[in-house]
């Protein structure tokens, strides 16, 4: 269960610079970003992994919450869109909410789009992560709300993609509505003669 | 199709069309308008006696037009459900003086001429989108001659020819004579793989359909002369290239270039066809009895009520975007929802099987689990700053907050109606509203941390997580290269963003600020962008009264496939950066 800590507790934030096998570090000097994080205020660990999102990789990150007693993980790696919810477990597994972890999209939007020009790369690489740390300092923990699903669905379409759907959905125990708009399912397959690979008849 | 019908646990909803969706993952409640059959579907044992006697002589779209049908009719001999209908627009018999005779003729009696179209509610937990594909229409290639030349047809044309149901019972005939055609020419690749005229893209299915089709001929007519016109024969899948090489064995010719002309000999009606052989460089006149144009497969036309519906995104292509290409191919961005077959993508009948069960398999494992985990970002109402003024109400897409201007009470959000797009946050005027994991103090952290050093080298870019961000994404992962001047905050909507954290931008010496959204019809917040907009035209008035060139806030709508357009974007930013002067990044702090 996630500890909750208050908003009067003592910043310690942790920075944890991937380098996705060369994916960033080809470009971007991952140990200068790291050091520099360092260096900012409220950081307390700062290192770099060659993979972060890798399971050595989520376990630094749960041995740093306990050993440095961190209450905002900061992960400059790839987009959030992409590993988000790992680190957010991992976050989760040490006892973080994992809603005080930020991620600093370092792969798609520094090393990827400036692989020319290496310097300038690691400049918005520690200008990306002095961001990353400051939104972190603001990260309050959040409670996400569970909410139930109904045991039934809807199927839009009657061509064979939602006569398959319907079916396994039916088969499985679960409500289906299968809404066409012409007067017979079937859509475009029913219209097909013989179909490949099969040679066979299409209904 | 049968076990479609007959299911205990599938209800099927025929002539009926989604009208409304409301809700969210998990407890969807839907509109679904269902038309009038005005034929009792569960009384009707489909004996054709009206059939019969219906004196009103259609074409039948189920065979492209190439048979009739009547007024009441049934699409196809294997229909599901088997009951017929009437289209009443074509009926003369809602007047029984005028017609009626099919009523009489019914001895069930299940005609009815006043049948009402009825709008029916329905509470799902998740949406499976199956809504297909349409075929492209090749009346635009001129230089193919489809509808000027009888004999060429379309090969969803051709598969009704050859059909043992269709109008001519199987008996492979050409239009103009109605005698089997000696020699028949294929075209492929017809409105696929062309950048000017028809998609860009692949149609996936076309070639394997060709190569069916040929051994369909040569089965039954060896006799029959074949050449198929390609570019390249994609037969990538399990047992096609097997296909593939039967069809060459049984003498099908295969030629690699598409003909640039057709002409039709005005006697015989045949065809010729002027094409260059890319394999030997020559150029040969070739003369069939019969052409057949392989077409592609084009986005379903129902697409865009459904997109508005579900608040969905579409690709480059046209069909809809997927939440990842690769990781969750079946997934639809607004969760709950799942795409299976055409929809997502052109595709083979076992593609979309698979995809179909992979998409029940999706919406198998929430309903399963019974219980869904929400993101915690939506908003919340600080009581002691509200002054109730409704106005976060009113820009809320999803009607997610509850204000009562009479008694003056706080606004209240409904937690799980809100999606967390932010518009509240950023137009409340009097700083209410708080947006978990995007507050205003999270934002305008990384705008001042952007701005600590050097702001003059610096672009300041809000992305939104759906669209821009993503498709900032993309360019990474092109690898499309821009300048390292870009600093891209995310927002989950383009709504969110706070005319504050713009002025502060400036303020801070910021030399260019970017909005960027979703496209108007792609807002992940059904029209939150909107206010995106509105917001961004007032701050240029604003900047313009304080003599600052509004030009240095920019707004733009990159989608999520865009990444060339993202990174020509941040190249145009690069330059308008390098036109700001440091007198005026003085004048603009001193300003604001």
């Amino acid at each position: 269960m996630a500890i909750e800590r208050s908003e009067s507790d003592e910043l310690r934030i942790g920075v944890f610079v991937c380098y996705c096998g060369l994916n960033i570090s080809g470009t971007v000097d991952c140990e200068a970003v790291a050091e520099y994080a360092q260096g900012l205020k409220d950081v307390v660990a700062a290192s770099t992994n060659r993979y972060t999102c890798s399971e050595p990789g989520q376990q630094e990150i749960k041995n740093d919450i306990k050993e440095h007693n961190l209450n905002r993980v900061v992960v400059a790696s790839c987009s959030p869109r992409m590993h988000e919810p790992t680190f957010r477990v991992a976050c989760q597994e040490a006892g973080l909410n994992p809603y005080l972890l930020e991620m600093v999209n370092l792969r798609e939007h520094c090393s990827w789009v400036h692989i020319h020009e290496p310097e300038k790369a690691t400049e918005k690489a520690k200008d990306m992560v002095r961001m990353g740390v400051s939104r972190a300092r603001f990260l309050q923990p959040q409670i996400e709300k569970e909410v139930p699903v109904a045991r039934s669905t809807m199927v839009i379409g009657g061509g064979i993609a939602g006569i398959q759907a319907s079916l396994d959905l039916a088969n499985a125990g679960y409500q289906v509505y299968l809404i066409e708009k012409k007067p017979s399912i079937g859509g475009v397959m029913a219209q097909i003669d013989k179909t490949f690979p099969t040679m066979d008849c299409s209904i | 199709m049968t076990d479609v019908g007959r299911h205990p646990r599938i209800e099927l909803m025929t002539l009926s069309e989604v009208a409304d969706v409301q809700g969210y993952i998990g407890n969807f409640r839907v509109k679904v308008l269902r038309k009038a059959r005005y034929v009792d579907e569960k009384e009707c044992t489909a004996c054709g006696d009206c059939i019969d006697i219906c004196p009103v002589i259609k074409p039948n779209e189920f065979d492209l037009g190439l048979s009739t049908r009547r007024a009441i009719y049934q699409p196809f001999p294997q229909a599901v459900p088997a009951a017929f209908a009437l289209n009443m627009e074509e009926c003369l018999g809602n007047n029984p003086i005028a017609c009626g005779k099919c009523l009489e003729k019914c001895e069930k009696e299940c005609i009815d001429y006043d049948m009402q179209d009825e709008e029916v509610e329905i509470k799902v937990g998740t949406i499976i989108v199956a809504t297909g594909m349409d075929v492209y229409d090749p009346t635009e290639l001129d230089e193919f001659g489809y509808t000027r030349f009888e004999n060429v047809i379309t090969s969803l044309e051709f598969e009704r020819l050859i059909n043992s149901g269709g109008p001519t019972e199987g008996h492979l005939i050409r239009p103009t004579d109605w005698q089997l055609p000696k020699r028949v020419a294929f075209i492929q690749c017809i409105g696929s793989r062309s950048e000017k005229r028809g998609n860009p893209y692949c149609s996936n299915v076309c070639c394997m359909n060709t190569i069916k089709d040929s051994l369909l001929i040569k089965d039954h007519w060896p006799e029959v002369e074949i050449k198929v016109f390609y570019m390249d024969i994609r037969a990538f899948g399990k047992g096609f290239e097997d296909l593939y090489k039967r069809s060459k064995a049984n003498g099908v010719m295969y030629i690699r270039g598409i003909p640039g002309d057709i002409r039709e000999d005005p006697e015989t009606k045949n065809l010729i066809l002027l094409a260059e052989d890319s394999n030997s460089g020559k150029v040969v006149e070739h003369e069939a009895d019969m052409v057949i144009l392989s077409i592609g497969l084009i986005p379903s036309a129902e697409n865009s009520l459904i997109r508005q519906l579900l608040t969905l995104s579409r690709t480059s292509d046209g069909f809809f975007m997927e939440a990842h290409p690769k990781l969750q191919p079946v997934d639809a961005p607004t969760k709950g929802v799942f795409f299976a077959g055409c929809a997502e993508s052109p595709k083979d009948i076992k593609d979309s099987v698979t995809q179909a069960s992979a998409a029940a398999s999706r919406a198998n494992i929430l309903m399963s689990a019974g219980k869904f985990t929400v993101e915690a970002i939506t908003s919340l109402i600080n009581e002691e700053l509200c002054k109730a003024c409704g106005v976060c109400a009113r820009v809320c897409p999803y009607h997610a907050i509850e204000f009562d201007k009479e008694k003056k009470l706080p606004a209240r959000v409904i937690e799980a109606s809100c999606a967390g797009c932010g518009t509240c946050g950023a137009e409340c005027a009097f700083d209410a509203v708080i947006m978990r994991h995007f507050t205003d103090q999270q934002i305008l952290g990384q705008v001042e941390a952007i701005l600590e050093e050097n702001p003059q080298d610096k672009v300041v870019v809000f992305a939104c997580n759906w669209c821009s961000y993503a498709g900032a994404d993309f360019a990474g992962i092109s690898r499309l290269q821009y300048p390292s001047s870009i600093r891209i905050i995310r927002t989950m909507c383009s709504g969110r963003v706070d005319e504050n954290f713009v002025l502060h931008a400036f303020k801070l010496g910021a030399p260019v600020v970017l909005v960027s959204g979703c496209h108007f019809a792609d807002c992940h917040y059904i029209n939150a962008n909107r206010w995106t907009q509105k917001r961004v035209e007032k701050l240029w008035d604003k900047l313009e009264k304080k003599g600052i060139r509004p030009e240095r806030l920019q707004l733009e709508w990159i989608s999520a496939a865009e990444g060339l357009k993202f990174a020509k974007v941040m190249k145009e930013m690069e330059e308008l950066r390098q036109g700001v002067t440091l007198e005026e990044i003085e004048y603009t702090r001193k300003e604001l």
